[in-house]
C-alpha cells in the first residue's frame, strides 16, 4: 500500500512537471512550424506554391542574409513593426499561405516571431506557418546552404 | 527506499531535465573561446555613438574589448547587459572597454534603453556593414573578445554565462599587448 502510494505521488509529480514545460508548446493557439528544409524544398517547386514570406525580426540581419523572395517589415514586437506587418496583409486572402520568421534566436524564444503570428490569427488568416529556427537563423538556415539573398 | 522506487525517481529526473534544458535558449553555433587557437585581427571601424562621438575600435589596441551585438528587444541580450556593465566597472583600470553595437533598427528605444539599464561603456547603432566586417551577425547576441593586440579571441553566440566572459577577460588582460613592430 506504501509503495503504490509512493509510485503514484511519483508519476503524479511526473506528469505536472510535463505538463508545466509542454504546455506553452501545446496550446491550441502555439504556432505551427515550418521546418527549413520543407520551406527549401517549397522554394525549389512551382512559384504559385511559394508561400509570402515576411521576416519581422532587423533589418541588420535581413540585409546579411535573408530568405530569398522574402519581405523584411520591421521588428514585429515593436508598435511600429506590428503596424507595417499588418499593413502588408491587410488586403491579402485569409487563406494565403504565410510564413513568418526572425532568425535572431531559437523560435520558441523570439519576441518577434509569437506576436506576429497571433496577430495574423487576429485578423484571420489560418494558413500561417513560423519558421523552425533551433538557434538562430545564421545556424539554421545560411549554415544550412539553403540559398540566401542580400541586401534591402 | 527500494530499486523500484529508485527507477521512478530517476525517469523523472531525466524526464524533467530533458524537457528542461530541450527548452531553454542554448545556442550550439561555433561560438569559440580564447584557447581555441583563434585570433583574426579585428576589423578596423568607425562608429558613431548615441552622443555623437566617433567610436573607433582602432583607438582601443592596448586594452581588452568586448564588443556586444545586441538588441532593446532581445530578451538574452537583456540579461547579458547588466553582467557586462559589472564587468565595465570591475576591471575599467585594469585597460577592459565594453562596447555595445545595437542591432535596433532606430536610436530612440535604444537611447531609453540605455538610460533604464545605467549603461556604462559606449554604444553605437551597427548595420549590416558592420556586422558583415565581424564575419556576420547572423543571430543575437553576439559579443567578441579583442585581445590587446587589436586580434579577436572569442566569439560567443546567444547568452553566455558571466563566468565564461570574467575569465576569458582576465586571462586577456594578463597577456601582454604584441611587442613592438609584430
Amino acid at each position: 500500500m506504501e509503495n503504490s502510494s509512493f509510485s503514484s505521488k511519483i508519476l503524479g509529480l511526473a506528469f505536472l512537471l510535463a505538463l508545466a514545460f509542454a504546455a506553452p508548446l501545446c496550446a491550441a493557439d502555439a504556432p505551427q512550424l515550418i521546418q527549413p528544409a520543407e520551406l527549401n524544398k517549397i522554394l525549389q517547386g512551382p512559384a504559385k506554391q511559394r508561400p509570402l514570406i515576411i521576416q519581422v525580426g532587423f533589418r541588420s540581419l535581413y540585409e546579411q542574409a535573408h530568405v530569398p523572395g522574402s519581405e523584411y517589415v520591421g521588428a514585429a514586437s515593436s508598435a511600429e513593426g506590428s503596424k507595417e506587418l499588418r499593413r502588408r496583409v491587410e488586403g491579402l486572402p485569409r487563406n494565403r499561405f504565410i510564413v513568418l520568421y526572425c532568425g535572431c534566436c531559437p523560435w520558441s524564444h523570439c519576441p518577434n516571431v509569437q506576436p506576429a503570428y497571433k496577430e495574423l490569427q487576429s485578423m484571420g488568416f489560418r494558413n500561417v506557418r513560423v519558421l523552425y529556427i533551433e538557434s538562430n537563423f545564421g545556424a539554421d538556415w545560411v549554415d544550412k546552404g539553403y540559398p540566401v539573398s542580400k541586401g534591402q | 527506499m527500494n530499486s523500484k522506487h529508485l527507477f521512478i525517481v530517476g525517469a523523472v529526473v531525466v524526464v524533467a531535465a530533458t524537457l528542461y534544458f530541450g527548452t531553454r535558449n542554448i545556442s550550439d553555433l561555433p561560438s569559440f573561446g580564447i584557447n581555441s587557437g583563434q585570433h583574426m585581427p579585428a576589423p578596423q571601424v568607425t562608429l558613431t555613438d548615441l552622443s555623437g562621438q566617433k567610436l573607433d575600435l582602432a583607438s582601443y589596441k592596448g586594452e581588452v574589448v568586448l564588443v556586444d551585438f545586441w538588441a532593446t528587444w532581445c530578451d538574452p541580450c537583456r540579461a547579458e547587459i547588466p553582467h557586462f556593465v559589472q564587468l565595465q566597472d570591475k576591471y575599467r583600470n585594469q585597460g577592459f572597454r565594453v562596447v555595445g553595437i545595437s542591432m535596433d533598427d532606430g536610436p530612440r528605444p535604444v537611447l531609453e534603453f540605455y538610460g533604464q539599464y545605467r549603461m556604462n561603456y559606449p554604444v553605437a547603432m551597427g548595420n549590416a556593414k558592420v556586422a558583415e566586417r565581424f564575419g556576420g551577425v547572423l543571430g543575437l547576441p553576439v559579443s567578441f573578445l579583442i585581445g590587446r593586440d587589436g586580434r579577436i579571441y572569442a566569439r560567443h553566440v546567444g547568452e553566455t554565462e558571466t563566468s565564461v566572459f570574467e575569465s576569458e577577460i582576465k586571462e586577456l588582460l594578463a597577456r601582454p599587448a604584441a611587442a613592438p613592430g609584430l
